[in-house]
């Protein structure tokens, strides 16, 4: 290894571009870079702080149907990412730990909801259950509302979200291999304590960057969500939707605001993603460091 | 075979398949059928009225067009940033990769104020481009440079692991039989990391049909000028004009698993000439 980098540093390889093309190369991607993505983000705070903390802190804590919308996000989120996350853990095992007819076909429709429009799956569910929809005059009489209310914006969010942690799950448990649940259930493990003692443990960090992930999806969603909810301020309006409306009210500040609020969310997103894929390069080093110092003596 | 073995001696197999399959039947089978079901009950006229209308035709060409202009752009840049991650080395290298993903977490209403924003006669960029004639916000323009916002991660985290995994010897074999740089660019990394670009390419495209947070921010959804399909299935919404949003969103579904079937065929043609 060390040889290596010497030879390195001696003879440029043939295989290494010149500096010149390199130099080059490298400012041509931090420029499109920073014009595509860390300026839009900078001018994100910017521009809440436009106008000072003070006016940034009224926006935020002030205004009663931002606050709403803050709650009611707060309320979604949770629910519709619980829901999903069950969903991916049972998906991820059923697809990663056995083989049966239709395997293939099912992971291609789990992707499914990812290129369908969110404006096309509000739209379905207002088919379904709007006044002039399926359910909408049992709805009705049973005095039932989903769209234009939360149970909606639940059912909106969950579907657009609802790929993110079995897409995390599934790819990861099919890497570890099933041998240690193999081994725990003929040591006489039950169905739960295997899952508790050994799947848990080895998919946790995975399990938490696709809970991580999913809960910005759905924190952030936009179309569906804006379809059914039909957009009344203080009562069905989220974060995103929020945002909308302050725009068309040419509040920027207002929403330069809440939009800096879900710019953090999407950072700690990233940071949270970064973290974990240190932490597991790290693990596997580890591991493959104790393996070949075990194999030695 | 060790799978049936798992069958046999791994719980859980009904249980989670069979929560898997009510799951996705009750949140995404039933209103998808549902939205299909309405538009069954369309006579064949008024459903070639709702779709074919001259406002209807001018958003579904956007809708395509600038999908397609986004898709290329972000193949280019793509390729270049992916290519710079993978083989130099240079400071805050780990914040910018990082910082590739946050098309995928910042809400897409965030990245439409913020571009809207910037391309405005008084925003950071306007004020150098607008005087230009290059109008950013409110255009055609503005569209393709928020989907290419929105897809820009699809092709740099396909290529990356392909580029990580490609076999440096061929390059200094190609170097030894006398090619120089660019030739062994385009003739030998360019072939190995073609299927790759061409799954990154439609994943981006595919996104950005559907896409509509962002777009309605940018665009001024001017009917025939700026207005993509979704926006329009909003606005006949909002005209209580159910049906023809049905069957304009009924469109807008085939042209995406259209492309979903184009990209499989694609993808295995690709691998088969290239992998």
């Amino acid at each position: 290894m060390a040889e290596s980098t010497k030879e390195q540093a001696i003879r440029p390889r043939a295989q290494d571009d010149p500096p010149a093309v390199r130099v080059a190369l490298i400012l041509a991607a931090v420029l499109i870079m920073g014009f595509f993505v860390v300026v839009p983000l900078v001018n994100v705070f910017v521009q809440a702080f436009a106008q000072g903390v003070r006016v940034y802190w009224d926006n935020l804590f002030h205004d009663p149907d931002t606050l709403h919308s803050v709650k009611l996000t707060l309320m979604v989120a949770p629910v519709a990412v619980g829901l999903n996350l069950v969903f991916g853990i049972a998906a991820a095992w059923a697809i990663a730990r056995f083989r049966f007819p239709g395997r293939t076909l099912l992971t291609a429709l789990i992707d499914l909801p990812f290129t369908v429009s969110p404006v096309v799956v509000g739209l379905f569910l207002l088919l379904l259950f709007g006044l002039q929809g399926t359910f909408g005059p049992w709805l009705r009489a049973h005095d039932l509302k989903i769209v234009f209310a939360y149970p909606g914006l639940v059912i909106a969010t969950a579907f657009v979200t609802f790929p993110v942690v079995a897409r995390e799950l599934t790819p990861l448990m099919e890497a570890l291999g099933a041998e240690e649940e193999v081994a725990a259930v003929s040591l006489g493990a039950r169905g739960w304590q295997v899952f508790r003692l050994i799947t848990l443990p080895n998919i946790k960090w995975g399990l938490l960057y696709g809970v991580i992930l999913c809960n910005a999806r759905a924190m952030g969603e936009f179309g569906a969500v804006y379809v059914v909810s039909g957009h009344i301020a203080g009562k069905t309006d989220t974060m995103p939707l929020r945002v909308e409306k302050l725009f068309q009210e040419y509040n920027l500040p207002g929403a330069f605001a809440v939009a800096s609020v879900l710019a953090m969310l999407a950072l700690v997103t990233l940071f949270v993603k970064t973290a974990l894929e240190w932490k597991t390069r790290r693990d596997l080093a580890e591991a493959h460091r104790l393996q070949t110092e075990g194999a030695q003596p | 075979m060790t799978t049936d073995v798992n069958r046999r001696v791994l719980p859980g197999f009904s249980l989670s398949l069979g929560y898997t399959l009510l799951y996705m039947s009750l949140l995404v089978a039933i209103p998808l059928a549902a939205g299909f079901l309405k538009a069954s009950h369309l006579s064949f006229s008024e459903f070639w009225a709702a779709i074919a209308s001259e406002r209807a035709l001018a958003a579904y060409r956007l809708t395509v067009g600038a999908s397609l202009a986004s898709a290329v752009i972000n193949v280019g840049i793509g390729v270049l940033v992916a290519w710079v991650l993978v083989r130099y080395e240079f400071p805050l290298k780990g914040l910018l990769d990082s910082l590739v993903d946050l098309p995928f977490a910042l809400p897409t209403a965030v990245a439409g104020l913020v571009y809207s924003d910037l391309f405005v006669a008084r925003g950071w960029y306007g004020r150098f481009l607008v005087p230009l004639g290059i109008q950013g916000a409110y255009s055609r323009l503005g569209i393709v440079l928020v989907l290419v916002f929105i897809g820009f991660p699809f092709v740099v985290r396909t290529l990356q692991p392909v580029l990580e995994g490609l076999d440096k010897d061929v390059e200094e074999a190609a170097a030894c039989l006398g090619a120089n740089r660019l030739q062994t660019a385009l003739r030998v990394i360019f072939p190995s990391i073609l299927p790759a670009v061409v799954t990154g390419f439609a994943l981006a495209f595919a996104r950005s049909l559907g896409e509509y947070g962002s777009v309605v921010f940018i665009s001024g959804n001017m009917p025939f000028k700026t207005e993509i399909a979704p926006v329009l299935v909003v606005a006949r919404l909002e005209e209580f004009a159910y049906t023809e949003a049905t069957a304009i969103a009924v469109v807008i579904l085939a042209i995406s698993f259209v492309t979903l079937i184009l990209i499989n065929l694609l993808e295995r043609w690709s691998m088969r000439h290239h992998g």
